[in-house]
């Protein structure tokens, strides 16, 4: 399963200098509440994407904390206030500890 | 939805005051209406996966900024639902994503300013097919 979970983001590629703009992501990811069985009676262990973390140049820009009630495939949208070029990251992580990464570009034009 | 069934049986669903004792667990103080809309469907068939967008009317500068935003729903097995932490470089104060909602029930969100102030909004959703996973 942990095959399958891939990151995927939708960032502009440029913007004008001061410009808020619209960041979308998922990741692919069961989202295990830890509540559901299996069809032979057994809980299944929580196991969900707990945290993601977004930086612009290494700034911080967002944090997010994500408890069970998140739907699977957990989908964000939010808001970058761009004020120069740069790189923006992104890193979720699991119960398990286990983290996907991905980065994408912003030019000023 | 047998699997809802068993659920039910087997887990006590999040009350009020919990949704409440966990939004305060995150930010302490007095709450102020306003500020914060919950945008959702009104009736949402498929409880596995209702959109939502949390926004707060407010500046995002270095002095005025919303430091972070706290959703909890008083109806799921467990009230917390996300915690999302800003900052001037986010721009603009809005989050949009998709809950889980074991049943019609009341999502909850709480705005934290960077000073300090907590603002408040909740919105009722009412669930035709409840999220069985969650």
């Amino acid at each position: 399963m942990a095959d399958d979970i891939k990151p995927r983001l939708r960032v502009p590629t440029s913007a004008k200098k001061g410009e808020v703009v619209e960041i979308k992501t998922l990741i692919t990811h069961p989202m295990e509440t830890g509540l559901r069985k299996d069809s032979d009676g057994k809980i299944v262990p929580r196991l969900i994407v707990n945290a993601l973390a977004v930086t612009y140049n290494d700034k911080p820009v967002l944090n997010a904390r994500l408890e069970p009630a998140v739907s699977a495939n957990p989908y964000l949208a939010f808001f970058l206030k761009v004020d120069e070029s740069g790189t923006l990251k992104f890193t979720w992580t699991d119960d398990n500890k286990q983290s996907w990464s991905a980065e994408s570009k912003i030019e000023v034009t | 939805m047998a699997l809802a069934g068993a659920l039910v049986a087997r887990h006590a669903f999040a009350t009020t005051d919990q949704a409440r004792d966990w939004l305060a667990g995150h930010a302490k103080g007095a709450l102020k209406d306003g500020k914060v809309s919950l945008k959702a469907p009104e009736i949402a068939e498929n409880g596995n996966a209702v959109p939502l967008t949390v926004s707060v009317d407010s500046e995002m500068s270095d002095k005025i900024y919303v430091k972070a935003i706290y959703i909890a729903a008083d109806g799921n097995p467990n009230p917390g639902v996300a915690v999302y932490e800003f900052t001037p470089l986010s721009g603009k104060a809005e989050v949009s994503l998709r809950v889980r909602l074991q049943q019609t029930q009341k999502l909850v969100a709480v705005a934290e300013m960077n000073d300090g102030t907590l603002f408040t909004a909740s919105r009722e959703i009412k669930v035709t097919i409840g999220g069985c996973g969650g």
